[in-house]
């Protein structure tokens, strides 16, 4: 039998590679987290999401990681865009080898990766995405999502909202899902709590582009006692600056989604109308323990206020260090049963996966917005614990696929 | 009657803040012919700069005015540099290729914003005077957005005054309508060049800058004021200042009492007003056929069929490719599986743009449409991948033909910005009509039959289809019809003496690149699983045009190498940092080494080495 040239490079090749296929099977490598978000297309949120889970990595592996390996997260940039989430997660499944899939910022992204977990099999823990579909009508074992989504939001507002005891409601909410679903819940969960209640108007500015001068007009226009608004980021910039100057929110009630997170109050800045009221985080008021341990590790080590981005990125880490160690296991089956009641902790305290609908309770705080010295804040607030915005079992169970 | 007078004023605030936004762009094409697509980069620095500047002046008017005029000069010195170093090196290239230079400024221009001033939005905290309304018929109107309202006509004026009042403003419109003209009386062309380029970036800027007091700075500024800028320009008449100011007015009044009355709107409503003045006045409401500019268009030398040497190239980059998942990774096989997708998605762009003579800037609709109707065959009928594959050409083809019909009758930017306002129609369709496509949210779970569903077979059949796909196409052009196409193309009044219906090929053309199209787009959405708006979403539709013009327009083996070297690029700097600014550095460099596309210049090196004359 000859032995050709190649047949010999090829198991010199083999032999080389060899210790590298022991070592990844072995007990001390890393558990390798594959995480992709919308670096690029929107740099607000995810920068500081992407210094919490850095944070939270460096702090679960000094503890001495997972199962006793260290957790390893390899990163990448979608774009924005579903297909290259798709195809990074492909590439991370296959070629990283990764043991979870995580992130997502927008719905749609979310959903694909979401679709991918499904189709392979594997599992995915989505951080951001606040589509309810994610868990719900396209929910399934594979997928387990992290933050309070539209409906947990709304939800926790409502309570509030009746109070002001308002009559004519008017809406503004970013022309997408997002601000569609928002919209659809409150209007919902508002009529069951407060008959007779009208909405009198509704504006759907396109994500990024709002007319804010006409869209201001035209609700002003309507003659509400109350606004809905669902605006964020550069949209809910020119919609108050437009407001203020026109009067729009002078003795009307107004009920926001997540204008609280600092990364939408800071913008707002010496024009931060008070008295709305909103989801967020009061970062700079927040003083128990978890809050203000994470807040000095955060500063500590990056020299800044931490958003609310941080958070979901801090949170995001420990929530599956937390499912893997209660799985025993990095085997997908093991822990797609295995997060089902894990319990995590956050900056915001503890929380865990719900075994309904593979929820997190990770919840967020409700407070009234006001100023100080300049700058937007928080005051009035409360923590809602996410487990306490959810719809009941029964309603639950008939949205999501058994 | 008061209300309405109020939004009317809204109305009118909204359009000066379109016309300064267009007004840079309108005279940057009137003159260099350059569709300057980092406009939207140029309005981002302008705001940044302004902040930067009045966040550090005093608070009083005479700053505010001294800040955002320091902000329009700085946007017009960064333009001057762009001219002097980028631009002014192609402008004798093929048409269109300047938009690729520029695309590429885009993608450096993101990532230098980000670096320089961070992703937080930054607003400046407006001064008493900047904050306050005037009471008009017992209603607050912004004192800022009369100001606006002012500004807008002020601008206009000076420029007109700008361009026929001063001999400067003379030799601009000269140079306008005929460039050698004018070079030829001893005129310096490249000054002239250089100082219309700042001026339009310096008005770029001051629109910035002006929207910076009504909200803030941030990184998306560019691409959501590109699109509606363009839409002016074209609404008015590309070159023309007093119609882009009109195009401003009808749309700024039309958004204002539109969204009041059909809030859901706000997607689409300047789309459907272009396409509708497109369709009623070709040229706009106040532009002239374009004055052809001597010696721009040569007589194009009619493509060969490619030599032995070419044919056996492409044989063995064919056979190396049908064998690649014998020895690529999976990642590198659905990277090779979307760049199969990509060749005929560019290659169906390639028979309008090169052959028909039609650029598109909204090809990525019939890719969209194809994947459309693959999902509904899937989802909603439960049928076999072989059903929704079949389905999506005709799907695509079918609507094409429709909108064909009003698309061929013209020509040029026109027509590309007519494609464009359809795709925008047939995305917002796909965006808002929730309850059939799932909104942004998508379809879900178009995977393919269970033979088809291990990675290689999918890579083949992807292979077969799209490849398959673009030799049809080719064969198609090498038939007597793509001689017919590309003789109406070169010159529409002989093509007719002889007897050719122009109207019924260049359709043709456009149904046939529809369905090529669509095919290519059923292909991905089998092979990604899942369909969203965003693949019918301009920056697609750009994806498209970048592949074609990066290989070489006027080649046949331009999209090809286009489309496989913009996919294999564009996927391997994603897994990386700071990908943008390498791909937008990467094209740039390609523009100014290939004018021709990559394609082009092999060709034109192929033609020296064998001692021929190209």
């Amino acid at each position: 039998m000859s032995v050709s040239r190649r047949t010999l490079l090829a198991a010199g090749a083999a032999t080389l590679a060899a210790p590298a296929i022991v070592r990844a099977q072995s007990t001390s490598a890393p558990i390798r987290i594959g995480e992709i978000n919308s670096y690029t297309a929107i740099p607000a949120f995810t920068l500081p999401y992407r210094m919490g889970w850095q944070l939270a990595v460096e702090q679960v592996n000094a503890a001495g990681g997972v199962l006793g390996r260290k957790l390893e997260v390899i990163s990448h940039d979608d774009a924005g865009k579903p297909q290259d989430a798709v195809r990074l997660a492909g590439a991370l499944l296959d070629e990283t080898k990764v043991d979870v899939l995580a992130g997502g910022f927008l719905s749609n992204v979310g959903l694909a990766m979401s679709d991918v977990a499904k189709q392979r099999k594997r599992l995915f823990v989505a951080s951001e995405p606040l589509t309810d579909a994610l868990v719900w009508e396209q929910g399934h074992r594979y997928c387990y999502r992290l933050r309070p989504s539209t409906y947990m939001q709304v939800a926790m507002m409502v309570d509030d909202a009746v109070k002001l005891g308002a009559k004519r409601w008017v809406t503004v909410s970013p022309n997408y899902e997002y601000g569609q679903s928002l919209v659809k819940w409150f209007k919902l969960l508002m009529a069951q709590r407060q008959p007779g209640i009208e909405f009198v108007a509704e504006q759907w500015p396109a994500l990024g582009r709002i007319d804010a001068g006409a869209t201001v007009a035209a609700l002003a226009q309507a003659r509400p006692d109350a606004i809905f608004n669902g605006t964020f980021g550069p949209d809910l910039t020119n919609f108050v600056r437009q407001g203020n100057t026109r009067g729009l929110f002078e003795k009307r009630g107004v009920v926001s989604v997540l204008t609280g997170e600092p990364e939408y109050l800071e913008p707002l800045g010496d024009e931060t109308p008070e008295g709305w009221i909103v989801t967020g985080w009061p970062v700079e008021s927040v003083t128990d323990a978890s809050n203000a341990g994470f807040i000095a590790a955060y500063r500590a080590k990056f020299g800044e206020m931490p958003k609310m981005g941080s958070v979901v990125g801090h949170a995001t880490i420990t929530a599956i260090a937390a499912g893997i160690a209660k799985s025993g296991s990095v085997e997908t089956e093991a822990m797609a049963d295995g997060f089902k009641g894990a319990k995590f902790a956050t900056p915001f305290g503890e929380a865990y996966w719900r075994a309904q609908d593979n929820q997190g309770t990770l919840g967020t705080y409700v407070g009234r917005t006001a100023m100080k010295g300049g700058k937007g804040l928080m005051v009035d607030w409360r923590y809602v614990d996410g487990a306490k915005a959810m719809p009941t079992d029964e309603d639950v169970k008939k949205m999501r696929p058994a | 009657m008061d209300l309405i007078f109020l939004q009317l004023l809204t109305g009118l605030a909204g359009a000066s803040t379109l016309f300064l936004v267009a007004a840079g762009l309108t005279v940057i094409f009137g003159v260099t012919r350059v569709v300057n697509f980092s406009h939207g980069s140029l309005y981002m620095l302008g705001a940044f700069i302004a902040w930067s500047l009045l966040s550090r002046l005093p608070r009083e008017p005479e700053y505010f005015v001294l800040g955002v005029l320091g902000a329009a000069v700085a946007t017009a010195a960064i333009g001057a540099v762009l001219e002097v170093v980028l631009l002014r090196r192609i402008y004798r290239a093929p048409e269109l290729l300047q938009l690729l230079a520029t695309f590429g400024v885009v993608l450096v221009v993101q990532d230098v914003a980000l670096w320089i001033w961070g992703a937080v939005d930054l607003s400046l905290s407006r001064p008493r005077w900047l904050r306050g309304a005037v009471e008009i018929a017992g209603l607050r109107f912004p004192f800022y957005d009369l100001v606006l309202i002012v500004v807008g006509p002020a601008v206009l004026g000076g420029l007109l005054l700008l361009f026929h009042r001063t001999r400067w403003g003379l030799l601009v419109r000269a140079a306008t309508q005929d460039r050698d003209m004018v070079a030829a009386l001893g005129v310096d062309q490249r000054v002239l060049f250089t100082s219309v380029f700042a001026l339009g970036a310096g008005l770029a800027g001051l629109g910035g800058a002006l929207a910076l007091p009504q909200g803030s700075a941030n990184l998306n500024m560019d691409l959501s004021v590109i699109a509606e800028a363009f839409v002016v320009v074209v609404v008015g008449g590309m070159g023309s200042l007093g119609g882009a100011f009109l195009a401003a007015l009808l749309i700024g009044v039309l958004q204002a009492f539109g969204i009041a009355l059909v809030p859901k709107i706000t997607l689409v409503l300047v789309f459907l007003v272009m396409a509708a003045v497109l369709v009623v006045r070709p040229h706009g409401l106040l532009g002239k056929p374009q004055a052809m500019a001597r010696g721009e268009v040569e007589a194009l030398a009619p493509i060969r069929q490619a030599g032995p040497a070419l044919q056996l190239l492409g044989a063995v980059a064919l056979v190396l490719a049908i064998l690649a998942p014998f020895v690529a990774g999976p990642y590198l096989l659905s990277v090779l599986t979307e760049a199969a997708v990509a060749v005929l998605f560019a290659a169906s762009l390639h028979v309008m743009m090169g052959p028909g003579g039609m650029a598109s800037f909204g090809h990525a609709a019939w890719f969209g449409v194809g994947a459309y109707a693959a999902a509904f065959a899937a989802k909603g009928l439960g049928a076999e991948m072989a059903v929704g594959l079949l389905l999506a050409p005709f799907a695509a083809g079918g609507l094409a033909l429709l909108v064909g019909a009003f698309v061929v009758r013209m020509s040029g930017v026109y027509l590309a910005m007519l494609t464009l306002a359809f795709a925008q129609i047939a995305w917002a369709v796909a965006f808002q009509w929730v309850e059939v496509t799932g909104g942004d949210n998508g379809v879900l779970g178009v995977w393919p039959d269970s033979w088809a569903a291990d990675k290689p077979t999918m890579y083949w059949l992807a292979l077969l289809l799209c490849v398959g796909g673009a030799l049809v196409l080719r064969r198609a052009l090498f038939a007597p019809f793509g001689f017919a196409l590309r003789a109406t193309r070169d010159s529409a009044l002989r093509a007719e003496a002889i007897g050719l219906d122009a109207h019924r090929l260049r359709l043709a053309a456009f149904v046939l690149a529809g369905a090529g199209a669509g095919l290519s787009g059923a292909v991905f959405a089998y092979a990604k699983g899942s369909v969203f708006p965003t693949y019918m979403a301009i920056p697609h539709s750009v994806d498209a045009l970048v592949m074609v013009l990066l290989g070489g327009v006027q080649t046949m083996a331009g999209p090809v190498v286009g489309a496989v070297t913009f996919t294999v690029l564009q996927s391997w700097l994603l897994m990386g940092d700071f990908w943008r600014i390498k791909l937008g550095l990467l094209i740039i460099a390609l523009v100014l080494a290939f004018p021709t596309g990559i394609a082009g210049a092999a060709a034109a090196a192929w033609d020296r080495w064998r001692g021929r004359a190209a």
